[in-house]
């Protein structure tokens, strides 16, 4: 039974919804450390020779099932980088959580440096949901870089959710996609700096086969002295199609650089990119205090739905 | 209900000031809709928006249940009970229709099907429209109703409404009358004032207002104003006197 204290469950529950231990395959890392694990009939986790990490074995043809794999860290001045493998066989139909929380105290910087890799069978369907988020007073910062590189097969479909709204103070996040034909990857990145927070999120979605198509949304929001860039390329080498899209808030002294970008090298690649960054539009606050908000809680609710 | 007291408001153009609405006093009584018409650019929306705290007057003051408002924010009129429904309604990216209404009835937990029942009432199948986002994948049609239905949950003592008809379809216009003619019959112990162009909406008012040019040129009793601005070539005349039919007309 695994036993976990307060801190624990409250940074599972803001990066994997967990109340308590997932059911289904999963492991729990907690300051360097697997606290639990549980592989299932069809989902095998096993730990990397070297101790850094995880290899995940999904069987072709698995349906409905989940793997948790979230990360907890509230000791001070911890530093880890941390290797996973996903091999999704074909067919399968699978979701599955990862996320970091960082609690920080102390005044020393603690960082997660997780680095997935995802290889999806033809046909297969995965739904990944990344969570990051940060809390603690300490003077220490709470450092989260993601690198995430998805090899995708013919035919599969990936679809990721990617979140950071509180805490994090640096982030530099990458994704690289590889798409073979038909293959179809959906991205939804929401992100909310504030403080002196400084986040930036690259992607390079490579569409190397015919029919393959990538959608990759980010919406995000700056407050108080916050930066962050925004770099999206779509590369188009066949007959396929993309769209990326950056739709940004700022506030305050907020400041965000947003860089679409497109690459087409074939005739057929039809690829679009839209990017759009402003304060709050005045007659959205004016409309929710004619219902009764003030204009601090119409802002609140302008940012929640945005953020959704 | 509601009370303005020589109201005034310019605002600044080039040298000088350009006034908008000039000294105008009156007075909406409980249990009744009024209908302020007139041409367009005659100051009719910011007088709406005067009321509703949006604007504020450079001269004058406006009172609500005998309270003088005249300094209050939006937010405090919003609390006293006055709602507004905007000629152009805003879009938000995100927030789905059931939050609007829900933050508009001041219920954050107000049950779907309740919610359900503003939409039905602006003519909208509430079953498609209840998750929607208010954003730019809904017609202006449909997001005026949605804004009118906003008002509806809100449940104001005082409800304005500016041009409800403007970026409506004649077909719906037919659905939105009937929400006006229900307003009007189950008005206890509130008041409506409508801000409109059209015959249907001036006939089912009790005084009609016309406002030109910044001043308040006619008001009365809708048996009264209305045969003036309609139906005989004398009235006509009368109209183009006034300056009301372009407006009308157009």
């Amino acid at each position: 039974m695994i036993q976990l204290d307060e801190i624990q469950k409250r940074l599972l529950m803001e990066v994997a919804d967990l109340h308590s231990v997932p059911e289904g395959a999963f492991n729990i890392r907690s300051d360097g450390a697997s606290i639990g694990r549980e592989s299932t009939e069809n989902i095998e986790i096993t730990p990397r020779p070297t101790g850094d990490g995880l290899t995940i074995r999904i069987k072709p043809g698995t349906k409905r099932e989940s793997v948790h794999i979230p990360v907890v860290m509230t000791k001070t001045g911890l530093t880890e980088v941390v290797y996973n493998d996903f091999y999704v066989g074909d067919g399968a139909e699978v979701v599955i959580v990862a996320g970091c929380g960082i609690d920080n105290c102390g005044p020393k910087d603690s960082q997660h440096d997780g680095i997935h890799r995802f290889f999806v069978g033809k046909g297969a369907k995965v739904r990944y949901v990344e969570k990051h988020y940060g809390s603690g007073d300490g003077t220490g910062k709470r450092i989260l870089n993601p690198v995430t590189e998805v090899t995708m097969d013919e035919n599969s479909y990936v679809e990721m959710e990617m979140v950071q709204i509180k805490g994090v103070d640096d982030t530099l996040r990458t994704t690289n996609a590889d798409l073979a034909a038909g293959a179809k990857l959906v991205v939804r990145e929401r992100l909310m700096t504030h403080g002196n927070q400084n986040a930036v999120s690259t992607y390079v979605v490579n569409l190397n086969g015919e029919g393959s198509s990538a959608d990759v949304v980010s919406r995000s929001v700056a407050r108080d002295d916050s930066f962050q860039k925004f770099d999206a390329k779509i590369v188009g080498n066949a007959a396929c199609s993309g769209h990326t899209e950056c739709d940004s808030i700022i506030m305050d002294n907020g400041r965000i650089l947003a860089v679409p970008g497109l690459e087409a090298n074939s005739v057929d690649a039809a690829l679009v990119h839209e990017a759009a960054i402003g304060k709050i539009a005045g007659e959205q606050i004016i409309k929710l205090m004619t219902l009764g908000l003030t204009e601090q809680e119409a802002e609140e609710q302008i940012i929640n739905g945005f953020l959704r | 209900m509601l009370e303005l007291k020589n109201v005034s408001f310019g605002v600044e153009e080039g040298d000088g000031e350009k006034e908008i609405i000039r000294d105008i006093s009156f007075e909406i009584p409980t249990n009744e809709m009024i209908v302020i018409t007139g041409p367009n650019g005659g100051g009719k929306s910011t007088l709406a928006k005067l009321i509703a705290g949006i604007e504020k007057p450079s001269e004058g003051r406006i009172y609500f249940n005998g309270e003088d408002i005249t300094d209050m924010s939006v937010t405090e009129r919003a609390q006293k009970g006055i709602g507004f429904a905007f000629q152009q309604p805003v879009r938000f990216k995100g927030i789905q229709v059931l939050d609007l209404i829900r933050l508009a009835s001041g219920n954050r937990r107000l049950p779907t099907a309740q919610a359900c029942e503003y939409l039905s009432a602006v003519g909208l199948c509430a079953r498609d429209y209840i998750g929607r986002e208010v954003n730019a994948s809904l017609s202006g049609g449909e997001l005026k109703r949605i804004e009118i239905a906003t008002v509806l949950a809100k449940g104001s003592t005082l409800s304005i409404f500016d041009e409800p008809e403007a970026g409506i379809d004649l077909w719906s216009f037919q659905n939105l009358i009937k929400v006006f003619e229900n307003m009007r019959a189950h008005i206890e112990n509130s008041s409506i004032m409508i801000i409109s162009h059209q015959e249907r909406i001036l006939n089912i008012a009790d005084e009609i207002l016309v406002l030109r040019d910044g001043l308040l040129v006619r008001q009365g009793k809708r048996e009264e104003v209305l045969p003036e601005l309609l139906g005989t070539s004398s009235a006509v005349a009368a109209c183009r006197m006034s300056g009301i039919a372009d407006g009308l007309e157009g």
